[in-house]
Order: structure tokens, then sequence, then C-alpha cells
């Protein structure tokens, strides 16, 4: 296997980006994006509490969605964990998974309305699909030997409740705790396709002008965000679960057609040729699909993505720095921090949509909160690590630490992390087109808006395979780096308290 | 009963024992000596393999307990007859052990002095006790046969003369390996010595003299 300079990767990303700058869409379209920044300023500088019982009930059914979604996912990750070595479990699984829920939940909306279901599914099939991968991989690494001790004669139920499962509880609390605070961050961000959630109502705010009420909302939220872990603790989850069903009981949902889950099975996902009889039509059909939506949306979203790494690169680079109390004083650190736990909390969705009211609708408010974003969290990753290097005792301190320390001995896993998040940005590059960007979920959003169905799950297959294809790229490009720098994060998240940032 | 004739021991290419000829005769009760890496994990591991494809009811005891650290200790001594029943009743015991159960399994740990720590997460109990909850296991399974690696290393002297004495009452036929010579005198009707894969001694536990064990550990 050719091995790869880091320098080499590198470089090779900036040309990349530095091609496809021309090519991307910066215009500033708002007229006066200033004054909008600083209203928007003043509005979270002095959040307007008025609204405080509108805002409430967004902030229970956020929770309820959040714990009837991760509650329902885990439960069908852990059945289908122990079977997760069967090729038909995997695949489901991954297929599951290989959706993203803003997707989910716009297909979902097709079949069940602005209903409860939407959203609860949105939330746990694709984690369900998560569930069952870091389940198994819990089961397989814990303990063997008291299943060994059994014996051959014991059967398999009995094996798994007594000898297996007790051995990897904890980790598996400790897990889904941390998949129950991305799921707070899903759940907030379906609000933006019309679920009753917190991003509703920023939503709605936004759209009245209300910029008091919209702060009121924000601060809300990083409050119940920072706090997730005194008020969820395994032994209150029958209590949240019944306070979930209660306030989930309370959302009227709008009639829907009977049968409509079983006519978008059966017919309208059906490519329309084939529902018209007309087999003849099939490649035309899609020639026209391929040229007319997948290559634009898929060029619109590489673009997106490859001028968002660059930018989370550059981010990443200063702020590893920042955070260190050697560099930066003790006080540089902690306001560093500070900067990059907001960042961090913001789901890059809710932060794109921010950015978008000031910026108006081009691919600069992307590219800012994907970069921002993913730049924020590698920072930190990386800060952590230079926080705990071990120095020799006369060792500089400041720019020259950073310069002769710090960038030349965490180079490996910077760009290690930078490759491990491509797919990731990759994957939010396409979401991002259901806030109106030309990206895949543009071209999704739009089929599915026509009510054309068949086109969208052709459009979603597609979005899947980019996925699939970055993330086989990415791992051969890291393969030939040297496998030495692939310690990226501290093995899985929710081992460390405070990492679903990372979500 | 139980046979190895002429098999060469151990993990990957090159063997830990080799041409091993081993016969144990019903109502034996064999301690293996030795020093650690001498074989006798290996050996018993064979042992285990050849009394498990004659069907023998065997209590196991492994060197690292084998416990679940999450269960209590009274549920750790009931695993000990799970292949006893199916999976309903089993998953009915791990809810809540019916009456004659609990009854049954709190007399082991009795029998190993540990009945204040029944109901205690096997995780917050000491390495003593935690071995002790292994021998209370193996006790409530019962068998023809006990096979133990190091079964008493981590209980005081005193005590572990007392443990032994309870295995030789509750076991027809027993495979210990032991550290401590004066448990295995006490112990065992038969000594084998290993030494670097090789068997040293192999002898009634009468003949066992000062000169052998100094041979053994020197």
């Amino acid at each position: 296997m050719a091995s790869l300079s880091r320098l080499g990767v590198v470089a090779g990303f900036l040309a990349v980006a530095a091609l496809c700058l021309p090519l991307a869409d910066l215009t500033v379209a708002g007229h006066d994006p200033w004054a909008a920044l600083a209203r928007m300023g003043r509005g979270f500088l002095a959040p307007d509490f008025s609204a405080i019982e509108q805002i409430a009930r967004a902030v229970a059914l956020t929770v309820a969605f959040a714990v009837a979604g991760v509650t329902l996912g885990g439960v069908a990750g852990l059945i289908m964990a122990p079977f997760y070595r069967l090729r038909a479990v995997r695949g489901f699984a991954i297929a599951l998974r290989s959706v993203h829920e803003l997707f989910w939940a716009l297909l979902l909306l097709q079949v069940f309305g602005i209903s409860v279901w939407s959203g609860v599914l949105a939330i746990a099939l694709p984690y369900a699909g998560i569930f069952a991968k870091v389940l198994s991989e819990i089961l397989d690494e814990s303990d063997r030997r008291p299943d060994r001790w059994l014996g051959p004669s014991v059967d398999p139920l009995t094996r798994f409740l007594w000898a297996r499962a007790p051995l990897a509880l904890p980790q598996m609390a400790t897990y889904a705790l941390y998949r129950l605070e991305c799921g707070l961050r899903s759940s907030a961000v379906l609000g933006f396709i019309g679920l009753p959630t917190l991003g509703f109502q920023l939503d709605t705010f936004f759209r009245q002008g209300e910029y008091g009420a919209a702060g009121a909302v924000m601060a809300i939220y990083i409050a119940l965000i920072a706090t997730v872990r005194l008020w969820m603790r395994p032994r209150l989850l029958l209590g949240w679960l019944i306070f979930a069903a209660v306030m989930l009981a309370t959302v009227r949902t709008p009639p829907m057609g009977q049968g409509a889950l079983w006519r978008f099975l059966s017919q309208d996902i059906i490519p329309a040729p084939l529902r018209q009889g007309d087999p003849a039509a099939l490649l035309p059909w899609l020639w026209d699909l391929t040229t007319a939506a997948i290559l634009p949306g898929l060029v619109a979203t590489l673009i997106v993505a490859q001028l968002a790494l660059v930018l989370a690169g550059a981010v990443a680079f200063v702020a590893q720095a920042l955070i260190v109390p050697r560099v930066t004083g003790r006080i540089g650190a902690a306001l560093g921090h500070l900067v990059l736990v907001i960042l961090r909390s913001f789901p890059e969705y809710m932060l794109a949509y921010l950015f978008l009211q000031v910026w108006g609708p081009s691919m600069l408010p992307t590219i800012l909160a994907l970069g921002l974003h993913n730049g924020a969290i590698i920072g930190h990753l990386l800060g952590r690590q230079a926080t705990g290097m071990t120095l020799r005792a006369d060792a500089p301190r400041g720019l020259t630490l950073w310069g002769w320390e710090i960038v030349p001995r965490l180079f490996g896993p910077f760009v290690a992390l930078c490759l491990y998040r491509w797919e990731i940005i990759i994957r939010e590059s396409a979401i991002m087109g259901i806030l109106g960007i030309a990206t895949l979920g543009f071209y999704l959003d739009d089929a599915i808006g026509e009510l054309r169905m068949d086109r969208a799950v052709v459009i979603l297959a597609a979005t899947g395979l980019v996925t699939v294809g970055i993330d086989a790229l990415s791992r051969a490009i890291r393969a030939r780096l040297g496998a030495g720098d692939l310690r990226v994060g501290d093995a899985r998240p929710g081992a460390v308290p405070g990492q679903a940032t990372n979500c | 009963m139980l046979l190895l004739d002429g098999v060469d021991l151990g993990y990957g290419g090159t063997p830990v024992l080799a041409g091993v000829r081993l016969h144990v005769a019903p109502g034996e009760r064999v301690a293996l000596l030795g020093r650690s890496g001498s074989g006798k994990s290996t050996l018993l591991s064979a042992l285990h393999g050849a009394a498990a494809g004659r069907g023998m009811r065997i209590a196991l005891v492994p060197q690292d307990a084998a416990l679940v650290p999450q269960l209590s200790a009274l549920r750790n001594v009931l695993m000990g007859r799970l292949d006893d029943h199916g999976a309903w009743r089993n998953l009915r015991t791990l809810i809540r052990p019916a009456a004659p159960d609990r009854a049954a399994a709190l007399a082991d740990l009795d029998r190993v002095g540990l009945t204040p720590n029944a109901d205690a997460r096997v995780e917050s109990l000491s390495g003593g006790q935690k071995q002790r909850v292994a021998l209370a296991r193996a006790l409530h399974r019962g068998g023809d046969l006990i096979l133990g690696d190091e079964p008493l290393s981590a209980v005081d002297p005193r005590q572990a003369q007392d443990l032994a004495a309870l295995l030789r009452a509750a076991f027809p036929t027993a495979i210990l390996a032991l550290h401590d010579v004066a448990v295995a005198r006490a112990f065992a009707t038969r000594v084998i010595g290993l030494k670097q894969g090789v068997f040293l001694f192999d002898l009634p536990v009468e003949q066992l003299d000062a000169s052998r064990i100094e041979a053994l550990y020197g």
C-alpha cells in the first residue's frame, strides 16, 4: 500500500478547495446583514420570556419526542444487537442509519402527516440502526468468561440474560444516555420541518421578527442541553417515559387519509414509468432524474462540504491551542472553552438556520455553520490532548509552544480527525438542502413537495451511496497515513461525560 | 475414569506439556503443585475437556473466578444450576428466585461464610469474598468432579484449610491446582509436581517429602 504524506494530503485538500471556490455561490443575499446581525444579537442579549408558556410546551415536547424516539430505537437496537453478525440484520441496520433523521422525517410526514409517529419514528429508525451496531460491539467487548463457565448445554436466552447482558449493562447505559443527548438535538431540529418542538418555535419567532423571544428559545435550549446529565438519570427512566407518553398524547394530529402507508409503499415509491406500465421509459426517467437532480445536487454538496472541511480544519488548527492554558493563559483558555462549547452545542442545522437569517440563502451560511461547528469539535478533541501532553520542565509557553510542540505533535491526529469528520460534513451538507441551498437535500425536499416519492427514494439512495463512498475513501487515506495516528477521540462516544456535543 | 494418554497439550505450535499420560480414578483427590507457568492450567483445561467429553457433571472453579460482577452473590451461586432448567424457569429465577431455590443457594453461601453478603453485588466484594462466591457456586452445582485452578489463592491459610475440607466432603473426585503445600497435604490423596511442562513427581500424598518440594520450587 502506497503511503501518503500528511502535508501532501492537506495540500491536496486545499488545492481542491481552491478549485471549488469560484464555483461556490457565496453571495450575501440579505440586504443589510449587519443590521440583521445586530437585531439578532440584541435579541440574544435581552431575551424576552413573555411567551414562556408556548416555549415551555415546546421544551416539554422536545424532551418527549427525544425520550420516546431514543427508547424505541434503543429497544429495537438491543433486539437486533445479538444477531448483528447475521448479514440480513447488519444490512437492515446499515440501511436504517444511512438515512439522516431529517430525511426520515420528510418521508414519514408523507405517511403519517404532522403526527406523533412521524417525530418518534424519525428518531427511532436511524437510532435503532446505530444502537444495533454499537450495542453489538459492547457485547463483543464484554467479559466472555462467565459465558464459557456455563458450559455448552445452557440455552441461548438464559446465556444472554445471565452471563452476557449484565456484563455489558453499565456501558450500554452510558451509551444510551449519550444517545439521548443526541436525541434532544435531533428532536429540536425536527421542529424546523414542522414538528411541534423547539425548532418550530424558533422558526415561528424569527418569521414574526420577535428576536427577543427567539433569544429566549436559544437560552432555554442551551440550558436544556447543558443540564441534561442532571435531570436525565437511568433510574428516572420510567418517570420520563410516562412524561413523554402524557405529553405526546396532547399533540393533536390533523387527520390523514386512510391507507396512507400502504399507498406509499405499494404505489408512491414505484418509479412512475413502471406504475404507468411503460418499462421502456424507465431508463430515460432515470437519466432525467440523474442529470436534473442527482448530479447538480451532488456537485453542490461536494463543493459545500469541501469548503466547510477546509474551514473546519482552519478553525481546529487555531482552536487546538486556544483552550490550552500554557498557550493562552488561564483566562484565555476559559474563554476559548466557552466559545467552543457554544459552537458545539448547537446542531449544525440550527447554526445554519441562524446564519441564513443574517446572510440570506447562499452557500455561505451553510459553509460557515458546518466549518465552525465541526472545527470546534476537532479543536476541542485536539486541545484536550494538548492539555494532557507531557512536556519537559523547561518547555516554552504561548505561541512558541503552539508552533514547536503542539502543532507538530498533534498534526497526525489533526489530519486523521479532519478526515474522520469529512464523511459527517458530507452528510450534513446534503441535509442543508432542506434550508434552500441546492445540495442533495434540496432536490429531495423538492421531489417530496411535488409528491413524487419515486424520485425522492432514488435521490435518497444516491445520497446514501455518496456517504458510503466518501467514508471508504476517508478510511483508505487514513490507512495510508499510517495506523499510528488513528486514535480518533477516546474510543466510544459517551464514555467520557459531556461528549454528546460530538453527535 | 479420566484418562489422558500420551497427548501434547498447549496453544499454537510448541506444546506446554508433551506426551502427557494421566489416569485419575474415581475417589482420587489430586493436588497439582508447581510454580506459575509450569503447565497446571493447561493440564486442568485438558482434563476439563476430557471430563466434559465423557458427559460428567463438573463443578469448575477457574482461576479468574468468571463471576458476573453486576449480579448479586446469590444469583452468581444460582448460576451453578442453570443448565438443569429451561429458559423460562431461568428467566423467572433471574427476576425473582423461587423460595426453595433461594434457600438452597443461601445454604451454600452459608457454608463459605457469606450469608451476610448474599444480596450484595459481586463487584462490591473483596477478592477473597469473590473467590468464596465462586466456591459456593461450585458447591451449589455439585457433581462427579470438581476442577479448580488455584481456588483458594485469595483466602487466608486458616480459611483455606476449612474450605478445602468442605470441598473434600462435597465431591467424590477432585483435581485442584494449589500453591499451599500444607493445604495440599491435608486435602489430597495424590500429588503431582509440575516443573516447566514436565511431571517431576506423581505420588501418593504420604510420600511427599521435603526434598521433592525443594526440587519443585527450588
